[in-house]
């Protein structure tokens, strides 16, 4: 099989920059002129890659900064094809790849066919799919494939080896580790237990890995580097964003890659 | 999509995230070993007898008989059940299976309060820690309810999220259970959710059915030609209908809510009715009120335990195979039949149930005297005395709560 576009474009950095970081924001959150600035700011400041969430009204697998931000953009009126439009656009305008995280039913609503071939078009690389497990997903993933759109595989603390190796084997792009139980948004601390965990993760599959859920600081982005390909920041970009006003995200961005750069 | 073993038809499945695969492949065993182990439907049923008064009765409403001049009218007596509900079936047998998993937890989502209601009751019983979601809308329709699952001993979660009602709750018990699922099961109240929920809590609702399929061959000599039930997430319609699936002699109808109307979009009808569509949420594949982008619409119903956006898939699968037929009661309609039950037969349905009155009075004067046709009385309605009392504008009892909430007030200062 070939190598799709994602990883190719993690590995092409992988020499320059041992940990690389995806950054995520809300579509629509507070609104996608907000959304255009903070994506220039994470890019300018170093970000590898951008996950967009598309929002949903369920959003199980969020805690409660992201999942307000879901119900807050909702409300402002923002819809699927808002979101698709708006990632045409910035994707056209940033030369990094761009992933999709959103909940089933916006794809299954939207049609799976229409929807991947939107997404393709729209120069999305990678889907990240919570509530798709491959037992539910195994096709649906299949199709994104031939659209050249990585399904991002979830690897959990509660994933056994054998359920990693499984998993991985529907995935492409890279892998995404959650750090700890839960949903999104709470400090995770990553200790011994964490490292063996990650290291049973790195043996189950030859994919980039990527850690999310509560990285949050410099010392996670330390702790992290010689250990994972990616970081993931999700929730506390959320948090600096609604804080400080979309001129935080620049800052916050760099604050975070200076110790591994 | 694959489908498995875990679909009905079209509906159901099961869309979870990774974090909890081993924990639904730990329930799936343990759902297995207790439905082949016939010593598990003896000691649910021996529990059932002993702690909540089963088998619960069945009634005939001889007076609402001859107010219609039609159909035999009998009455399911599940207000009966311990804690007023037919929820206290599934939750008892979820007990008895959390016992066996050996977890020290329970959490549970809850809308009229009923389900959060007895599952407080089973864990202060079993000794399990006990939490229960509760849209805070429902927080706030319920009161009583909220009252006695704190003094059990539970914590009762107000969820401010969304619509704050149902569907916020079970997010928010999902929220605990990814974080919690080793000490930890969820008390799924109804037969919604991620495989194996819908066919499990189905499978405890049947001793409904089954002691139905007794009574009415001894009070009536024949089988029902009609039997109805309330449907919010489909849990007594399933426990209740279940056992006669395979009977086309009985007519099965499933009441949903229809709140303002059905042409007014404030209702929560989901299989009858023109505003649901198919699509996956919370868990599961069904029929969900949803607009085009698949975003969650806001539901409507007097009634708190059916305002719901999804159904269950078994449901999904009888409404398309046309083995049951739906329809929807109004608010408005739903006041009428409780005060007529009331007045006829001393029996308070809940809110909830009443839906099921409703089309069952709508068809008894079209049948004859020698057919009987069953109404499922899912839950008693004095806990929605609150609600009742201000939709009949029932004087007296708003004059004693102006006095009563003076009272506070006085002591309060």
């Amino acid at each position: 099989m070939t190598m799709s576009r994602l990883e190719q474009a993690i590995i092409a950095k992988k020499k320059a920059k041992p940990l690389q970081l995806m950054t995520h924001i809300v579509l629509g959150y507070p609104s996608f002129e907000a959304n255009r600035e903070v994506i220039r700011q994470m890019v300018e400041n170093g970000a590898d890659l951008i996950e967009l969430q598309i929002p949903f009204s369920e959003p199980m697998a969020d805690g409660p900064v992201i999942l307000k931000a879901n119900q807050a953009s909702i409300g402002g009126g923002a819809t699927v094809e808002d979101c698709l439009t708006f990632a045409a656009e910035i994707s056209a305008a940033h030369p990094i790849p761009f992933l999709f995280m959103s909940y089933f039913n916006i794809i299954f609503r939207f049609r799976v066919e229409r929807f991947l071939e939107r997404a393709r078009l729209a120069g999305i690389t990678g889907l990240i799919i919570p509530d798709l497990p491959p037992e539910e997903g195994d096709l649906f993933y299949k199709q994104a494939k031939e659209h050249d759109i990585a399904p991002i595989m979830i690897f959990a603390p509660t994933s056994s080896e054998e359920r990693m190796r499984e998993l991985a084997t529907h995935g492409s792009g890279f892998i995404y580790c959650t750090a700890r139980r839960g949903v999104t948004g709470k400090h995770s601390s990553l200790d011994s237990s964490f490292d063996e965990y990650l290291a049973t993760c790195r043996a189950a599959t030859r994919l980039p890995i990527a850690v999310g859920f509560g990285i949050q600081n410099q010392g996670d982005m330390v702790h992290l580097l010689g250990k994972a390909d990616i970081a993931i920041i999700g929730s506390k970009m959320i948090r600096v964003v609604d804080e400080q006003g979309v001129n935080g995200a620049g800052p916050y961005i760099k604050s975070l890659l200076e110790p591994v750069s | 999509m694959m489908k498995s073993n875990n679909y009905f038809g079209n509906w159901g499945g099961s869309f979870i995230p990774e974090v909890l695969h081993e924990t639904f492949a730990q329930l799936h065993r343990a759902f297995r070993e207790i439905k082949e182990d016939p010593g598990f439907w003896e000691e649910y049923k021996s529990l059932m007898a002993t702690y909540s008064g089963r088998p619960t009765p069945l009634t005939e409403a001889e007076n609402l008989t001859s107010h219609f001049g039609g159909a035999r009218i009998f009455i399911k007596r599940e207000d009966l059940n311990h804690t007023g509900a037919h929820k206290a079936n599934n939750v008892m047998g979820q007990g008895l299976l959390v016992r066996r998993m050996g977890k020290t937890r329970v959490i549970a989502e809850t809308g009229a309060g009923q389900h959060g209601l007895a599952t407080a009751t089973m864990a202060a019983k079993f000794g399990y820690d006990c939490t229960v979601y509760m849209g805070e809308e429902d927080v706030n329709r319920q009161r009583p309810n909220v009252f006695w699952m704190e003094k059990m001993g539970a914590t009762v979660v107000p969820v401010q999220d969304g619509s704050k009602t149902l569907k916020d709750a079970i997010n928010e018990a999902f929220r605990d259970w990814v974080t919690n699922m080793d000490t930890t099961h969820y008390v799924f109240g109804t037969a919604c959710g991620p495989a194996p929920f819908p066919e499990m809590v189905a499978w405890l609702q049947a001793i409904i059915g089954h002691e139905i399929q007794e009574q009415i061959i001894a009070q009536h000599g024949s089988l029902p030609a009609r039997m109805y039930a309330c449907v919010g997430g489909g849990s007594n319609a399933m426990g209740m209908f279940g056992p006669f699936l395979d009977n086309p002699d009985v007519e099965l109808v499933g009441v949903e809510a229809g709140g303002l109307g059905l042409e007014s979009g404030r209702h929560a009808a989901r299989l009858c009715g023109n505003d649901a569509s198919a699509g996956i949420a919370q868990g599961y594949k069904t029929m969900f009120l949803q607009n085009e982008d698949g975003q969650m619409l806001d539901t409507h119903s007097v009634s708190a335990g059916l305002d719901y956006v999804g159904v269950s898939p078994i449901l999904a699968n009888l409404w398309e195979e046309k083995k049951v037929r739906f329809t929807a009661a109004t608010d408005q309609e739903v006041i009428e039949a409780l005060d007529l039950t009331m007045k006829k037969e001393g029996i308070i349905p809940a809110l909830e149930s009443a839906h099921a009155f409703v089309q069952a009075f709508k068809d008894a004067p079209s049948l004859t005297a020698d057919q009987a046709i069953i109404i499922n009385n899912s839950g008693r309605g004095d806990k929605d005395i609150f609600t009742i009392a201000h939709a009949f504008d029932d004087p007296s009892w708003k004059e004693f709560i102006i006095k009563r909430a003076k009272q506070y007030d006085t002591t309060r200062n």
